[in-house]
């Protein structure tokens, strides 16, 4: 355990270094330079006309369907990770687990596929 | 006393200062990959690239960190202020945790944790935080849209990439990294054992990093640079520095991969003599010179295109070789472990 | 050991801070980064008592994805929070009683390893020496939990043909490409030379 956490330990000081310095680049150009704020150059960046509504507006669906996707996606990966190193030990029997759990989820991206759900207009 | 100061304070000392032996290389790394990349292009557009500060320009990356700092951080009126500055900090942190883990050499890894390869996985995957806070905290039209297309097109090569690695993972037998480059001490270098994926890794890296020709969310002609738009000085450097930490990143993570990490190309003298991370270096030079004759050389993808090639191409050949490495694995009783 | 502890002290307290401001903010962005904040310091938690795979998977899946979702939902979607808010109160007894119940559970489960040390021996030493715990984990989901596993499979199709259901929607309008036919295309088909002489057009 004692050996375990010390292999930890520096990418938390990392993190912490990495932390700091990103504070420091941006706090020091804020403080050294010159701010000279002013409205028009404020104001958010729209092609020669003056910015009129709220930018965060609907979009399409599609990128819900594709974050939902890729969490089903990722979570298929995640199931992968233990199975790829112990695949040794489970012989046969976890392999064609596996297979049967790969071929379930290949039925689903078959579906969407077939559906159009992969298709981007 | 002084126990107290060699047992706890001293070692932690030390780990600082191996933090900074690798951090600093590594922004030092990035200014010069910024030259190399203008460098390269010019000569590949018979042009000469940056000239004038030092002798041959070398001293340009320089001059132009330092007028990024003096300049005025520009924060938009109607921007969310807190977000707006954290977004840039974030991309800039995730680019450099990442090395926490890498292996240098043998030995030679200031983290050696037993799921290194899923440590970078994720690093890689929170990636898209930093784009999409951005975006929305800008409050801009073409800000929104750059993140909005950025962070779905991430997370699409992402599954790509994940697939990739388990088939590497397969035949290492480790998530450890200086496990998969010795696995490649014995098995020979998986460039060889799995070129199909790394050539999709390669594509799959471009894409995650937001390079040409996948670099829609900077679409110049209809995003004016996308997520980064309203951003200037040290904010702007910062993702500017992101990006290009997080292209040599990846590409240390195709070395360990697929190049056989800190491997000599052949086990014979005049090869063994290098030391290992200067092979390490090397060929993280040779995988960051594709990235840049790519810049070079393609026009840029349309985004249902994009979105294709990741999900209808890129996806079900890693799949399919998966399945396939798995299958030979069990069928020749080839499992390592 | 004792670096350790702050460490525990640290995340344990920025996970419930965050936590709070989750409920607390105003913006409902806010609410999502700072749930994520959450995530990420419990999977620190994770990764300190031992199970190292699980705290990354936390990472890779809770805030690569799930709360990427969550962040296009809550950003990108017109949904008038101020409207949401009314009403807020009201489920407070709700609230109340499900944490009521989490601590009872967990009252019972300390009092009951209090009472009976032996019981709380499983949950220290999950693995065995040498064995790091993806593989651990590796050994079993896959043959002794293999019913459980499939039905993970099937609960994912199932998501995946209800996320097509709810989202899909044809838009006759839309130009798409199709490569085969682009590809399949040949001039012959498209393209026909004529003589024109001169004077007369076609």
């Amino acid at each position: 355990m004692q050996a375990y956490l010390a292999e930890y330990l520096p990418i938390l000081i990392f993190l912490g270094i990495a932390v700091g310095l990103a504070a420091i680049i941006v706090l020091a150009s804020m403080v050294i330079a010159p701010q000279h704020p002013e409205r028009e150059k404020l104001s958010a960046y729209e092609c020669g006309f003056e910015p009129f509504d709220d930018t965060r507006g609907r979009f399409d669906v599609r990128f819900y369907l594709v974050a939902i996707l890729f969490i089903i996606f990722d979570l298929e990966v995640a199931f992968l990770f233990p199975w790829a190193v112990s695949l040794g030990e489970i012989g046969m029997f976890g392999f064609w687990s596996m297979i049967v759990f790969l071929i379930v989820l290949t039925v689903g991206f078959v579906y969407e596929w077939k559906k159009g759900g992969l298709e981007w207009e | 006393m002084a126990e107290i100061f060699w047992g706890t304070i001293w070692p932690l000392v030390l780990l600082i200062v191996y933090i900074l032996v690798i951090v600093v290389p590594l922004l030092v790394a990035v200014a010069y990959l910024t030259y190399a990349e203008r460098k390269v292009i010019g000569g590949m557009q018979l042009r000469q690239g940056p000239m004038f500060v030092g002798p041959y320009g070398l001293l340009q990356p320089l001059a132009d960190g330092v007028k990024l700092f003096f300049k005025e951080t520009v924060i938009p009126s109607r921007a969310n202020k807190g977000v707006f500055l954290i977004a840039p900090m974030i991309t800039f942190i995730l680019a450099l945790i990442g090395w926490a883990v890498i292996p240098f050499g043998d030995g030679l890894v200031l983290a050696d944790i037993n799921v290194g390869i899923l440590y970078l996985f994720a690093v890689s995957s929170l990636g898209v935080y930093g784009i999409i806070m951005a975006g929305w905290a800008s409050n801009s039209r073409y800000a929104f849209l750059g993140a909005l297309r950025s962070s779905a097109q991430m997370i699409s090569y992402e599954i790509a990439m994940g697939m990739i690695i388990i088939s590497v993972l397969l035949t290492a037998g480790s998530l450890n990294l200086s496990e998969i480059v010795r696995a490649q001490a014995e098995q020979g270098w998986y460039l060889f054992w799995h070129f199909p994926m790394f050539m999709i890794f390669l594509v799959a890296i471009l894409a995650e990093t937001n390079r040409l020709p996948f670099d829609l969310p900077e679409d110049e002609a209809s995003l004016v640079t996308g997520y980064n738009v309203e951003y200037s000085s040290m904010t702007f450097a910062l993702f500017f520095l992101g990006e290009y930490a997080n292209m040599i990143l990846m590409s240390a993570m195709a070395t360990i991969l697929f190049l056989g990490g800190w491997l000599p190309p052949f086990e014979v003298a005049p090869f063994t003599w290098i030391p290992g991370p200067i092979w390490f270096i090397l060929k993280v030079c040779v995988i960051l010179f594709v990235y840049i004759w790519a810049r070079a050389t393609l026009p840029r993808y349309r985004y249902d295109q994009l979105m294709r090639l990741g999900w209808k191409v890129l996806l079900p050949i890693s799949f399919g070789w998966l399945v396939l490495t798995a299958g030979v694995l069990v069928a020749f009783d080839l499992v390592p472990g | 050991m004792i670096l350790a502890q702050l460490v525990f002290y640290l995340l344990a307290f920025v996970t419930v801070a965050a936590a709070v401001m989750v409920i607390a903010a105003r913006n409902p962005v806010h609410s999502v980064l700072f749930l994520i904040l959450a995530f990420f310091n419990s999977a620190g938690l994770f990764i300190l008592l031992g199970a190292e795979f699980i705290g990354m998977l936390l990472v890779v899946v809770y805030v690569g994805a799930v709360a990427v979702l969550f962040l296009f939902v809550v950003m990108m979607l017109d949904i008038n929070f101020v409207q949401l808010r009314e009403g807020f109160l009201q489920y407070l007894p709700v609230g109340a009683l499900v944490g009521l119940i989490l601590l009872v559970e967990l009252a019972l489960v300390f009092g009951s390893i209090a009472m009976e040390p032996a019981l709380g021996g499983a949950a220290v030493s999950a693995t065995e020496a040498g064995v790091t715990n993806t593989e651990a984990i590796g050994r079993l989901l896959y043959t002794d939990y293999f019913y459980l596993f499939q039905a993970a499979g099937i609960i994912l199709l199932v998501a995946m043909i209800g996320a097509m259901t709810l989202t899909m929607r044809h838009r006759p309008d839309a130009r798409r490409q199709d490569i085969g036919r682009q590809v399949r295309r040949r001039p012959g088909e498209t393209l026909e030379v004529r003589k024109v002489p001169p004077r007369t057009g076609i």
